[in-house]
C-alpha cells in the first residue's frame, strides 16, 4: 500500500476533518432580543444559552484522492457530502484536523455571478471573469460554451435575458459556463441532473474530458448510475461519517443494500 | 468502466503523521487559508476585469426592467435635483447666505449621495452576497471596490445631468473644472475604503445595516450638503473643537472641493483650512487602512 500511494501524487489529503455549523437564533431562546443580546455580550461563553445550534456535519473524515482520479461521494440527504466539498473548496472553515490541496479546488458552480437581467451573452463573460478567466480566454471559449449549452439550438436565446429562459435553459447555460474552465481539482455537487437526457450526456462526457486534462474530480450525486458512470472511486458519508472507502462497485453494492436497492 | 486503482486508505488511527507528512512531500497547502498581503494584491489585479465587469453588470441590471432602460441612469439624478429645486427654490426660497443655493446644493446632494451609498453597498457587500462568496474563490476585496465602482459609474451619470443643471443656472465652463477628476478618485478612494471597513464589520454583524441609515443621516446633516459650513462657522460661537471636527470632516472635504471645482462663485476662502491635505489624508488613510483591516480577515468572509 506504501509503495502503491508513493507513485501516485495525490492532489487533496483530508486529515481527520470536523466540521460544525453554528445556527443562530434556533433552541431555547429563539430570536428573544435577551437571547441575541446575550451573543452580543457573551459570544464564547453562552453559546448554548444564547440559543446557538451547533450542526456537526462531518466527523473526523480522512482521505486522499491522487491525480486522475474521479471520486463519487455518496450518502443518505443531509449526510455531509455537499459540506465536505465546500470544506474542500476552502469555503468552509474545518473545525478539526485538516485538508490539504494542490492548487485551487474550485467547485462547478458560477450560479450566484449570474444576473438573471443579463443577456446569456454578458452572463457568459461575467461568469467567466468571475471563475478568474481572462477576457481572451473568455472570447476564445465563447462559441463553444454557447455551443455546448445547445442555449442557440431553438433560435437566438443568448442576446435575451436570462430571466426569459426556460429553467432547464437557464442550468445547461449555468454548467456550460462553469465547466468551460479546465480546474487542478474540481467539484461538482448533482450537476448531472439538470437537463434533458441528451445534455446529461455531453456533461458526462465534458467531466470525463476535464479529467483527462488535469487533476480529480469530486462528484455528488444521488443518481448512482452517473456515478457509475463517470467515477472509479467512491467514497460514502452516513451522518457526517466516512462509511466506506473504496472502488466504485464494491461501495455501491453495499450502498444500495442500505438504502433498500434504490438506484 | 470501474476498475480497481487503490485499497481503502489508512485506518484514522495510523493516519494522522503519514497525512501530514504525505502533505508536505507533495507541496500541497492548506485549503482556504488568508494569502500574504503582495500576494493578495497580485490576486486583486489579476481580477480588476471582473471588478470592473460586476459594476457596470450590477449598474445595467438596475433599469433593464424599465421601458425606458437606461435613460433613468440620467432620469433619476435629474429627478432628484427637480425635487430638491422645488422644495428649496420654489417653496421654501432658502438661500443660507449661499449665492447659486440651487447648483451648491445639487451638487452637495450627488457628492452626498456617492459617498451614502458606497458605505451602503459596502456594508452589505460580503452579507448580501454570501452565495456569491460561498461560490466561487476571488479575493473578497473585489466585492466592495466594486460596489464602490458601480456608485462612482453612477455617479458620472449624475455629473452630466449636473452639468446641465449648472448651464441652466448660468454658470460658465471654467478650467477649474479639471479638478473634478482628483477630487472624484480621491473621494472614490475614501469611498472604497470605508465601504471595505463596514463590508468586514457587516459579514460579522449583518445587524449594523440596520443602523447605518441612521448614522449616514447624522452624517450628511453635519456635511453641509445642505447649507454652508464656512458661513454657518462664521457665525457662531462654535467650540474650536466643534469647528475643527466639521471642516476635518471628509464628507465635507469633498463636497466642497467639488463646489469649487464646479462653480464659480464659490471661492476658495470658502474652503475649509488645510483642504486638500485633508482630502489626499483621508483618502490615504481610508483607502490603505481600509484594505489591510479588510484583508485581515479575508479568511474567515462567508463561513460558518
Amino acid at each position: 500500500m506504501a509503495e502503491h500511494s508513493a507513485e501516485k501524487i495525490p492532489t487533496v489529503i483530508a486529515d481527520k476533518v470536523d466540521i460544525v455549523y453554528r445556527v443562530y437564533g434556533t433552541g431555547a431562546g429563539r430570536g428573544s432580543a435577551t437571547a441575541a443580546l446575550n451573543r452580543i455580550l457573551r459570544p464564547k461563553k453562552a453559546e448554548k444559552a444564547a440559543g446557538v445550534r451547533r450542526v456537526h456535519a462531518v466527523k473526523k473524515v480522512s482521505f486522499v484522492a491522487y491525480k486522475g482520479e474521479a471520486i463519487g461521494l455518496i450518502g443518505t440527504n443531509g449526510s455531509g457530502k455537499s459540506t465536505l466539498l465546500k470544506a474542500v473548496a476552502g469555503l468552509l472553515p474545518v473545525e478539526n484536523g485538516k485538508i490539504y490541496t494542490d492548487g485551487q479546488p474550485s467547485l462547478l458552480g458560477v450560479n450566484a455571478a449570474l444576473m438573471n437581467d443579463l443577456t446569456g451573452e454578458r452572463n457568459v463573460h461575467l461568469g467567466g471573469l468571475a471563475m478568474g478567466m481572462s477576457r481572451e480566454q473568455i472570447r476564445e471559449r465563447y462559441q463553444e460554451i454557447v455551443d455546448f449549452s445547445g442555449i442557440n439550438e431553438k433560435g437566438d436565446f443568448i442576446t435575451l435575458p436570462m430571466r426569459t429562459y426556460s429553467s432547464g435553459m437557464a442550468a445547461r447555460l449555468r454548467f456550460s459556463i462553469a465547466a468551460a474552465k479546465d480546474h487542478d481539482v474540481l467539484l461538482i455537487d448533482e450537476a448531472l441532473a439538470t437537463g434533458d437526457r441528451a445534455f446529461q450526456k455531453r456533461s458526462e462526457e465534458r467531466i470525463r474530458e476535464l479529467r483527462k486534462h488535469a487533476g480529480t474530480v469530486f462528484l455528488v450525486s444521488h443518481n448512482n448510475n452517473s456515478i457509475r458512470d463517470t467515477c472509479e472511486r467512491v467514497l460514502w458519508l452516513e451522518r457526517g461519517v466516512l462509511r466506506m472507502d473504496g472502488p466504485t462497485e464494491e461501495v455501491l453494492e453495499a450502498y444500495e443494500a442500505f438504502t433498500g436497492g434504490k438506484s | 468502466m470501474s476498475q480497481v486503482i487503490h485499497t481503502p486508505p489508512p485506518s484514522p488511527a495510523e493516519a494522522e503523521d503519514d497525512l501530514t507528512a504525505l502533505a508536505a512531500r507533495y507541496g500541497l497547502s492548506v485549503s482556504g487559508a488568508r494569502p500574504s498581503l503582495p500576494q493578495y494584491i497580485r490576486q486583486l489585479w489579476a481580477r480588476r476585469h471582473f471588478i470592473t465587469a460586476f459594476a457596470t453588470a450590477k449598474l445595467t441590471a438596475q433599469y433593464s426592467q424599465a421601458k425606458l432602460g437606461q435613460v433613468w441612469q440620467v432620469a433619476t439624478p435629474l429627478l432628484n435635483a427637480a425635487v430638491y429645486y422645488f422644495i428649496f427654490g420654489v417653496l421654501l426660497g432658502t438661500k443660507h447666505g449661499v449665492s447659486d443655493y440651487i447648483p451648491f446644493l445639487v451638487t452637495g446632494v450627488f457628492v452626498w449621495t456617492f459617498t451614502q451609498s458606497s458605505i451602503m453597498a459596502g456594508t452589505r457587500a460580503i452579507s448580501g452576497n454570501l452565495g456569491l462568496v460561498r461560490a466561487l474563490h476571488f479575493p473578497r476585496a473585489a466585492l466592495p471596490i466594486s460596489f464602490a465602482l458601480q456608485q462612482l459609474q453612477q455617479l458620472l451619470f449624475s455629473m452630466a445631468a449636473l452639468v446641465v443643471i449648472l448651464f441652466c443656472f448660468g454658470i460658465p465652463l471654467g478650467i477649474s473644472w479639471v479638478l473634478t477628476i482628483p477630487v472624484l478618485f480621491l473621494q472614490f478612494v475614501f469611498n472604497a475604503g470605508v465601504s471595505m471597513i463596514m463590508a468586514r464589520m457587516g459579514a460579522k454583524t449583518p445587524d449594523i445595516a440596520q443602523l447605518m441609515p441612521f448614522i449616514l443621516r447624522t452624517w450628511m446633516y453635519v456635511s453641509g450638503v445642505m447649507f454652508s459650513i464656512d458661513s454657518t462657522l462664521k457665525h457662531s460661537s462654535l467650540p474650536h473643537i466643534v469647528q475643527v471636527l466639521l471642516e476635518a470632516n471628509p464628507a465635507a472635504v469633498y463636497i466642497d472641493l467639488m463646489r469649487f471645482a464646479l462653480i464659480d462663485s464659490f471661492h476658495a476662502k470658502q474652503l475649509p483650512h488645510h483642504v486638500w491635505a485633508f482630502a489626499l489624508g483621508w483618502a490615504l488613510l481610508a483607502g490603505v487602512g481600509g484594505f489591510i483591516y479588510f484583508w485581515k480577515a479575508e479568511e474567515r468572509y462567508g463561513r460558518g
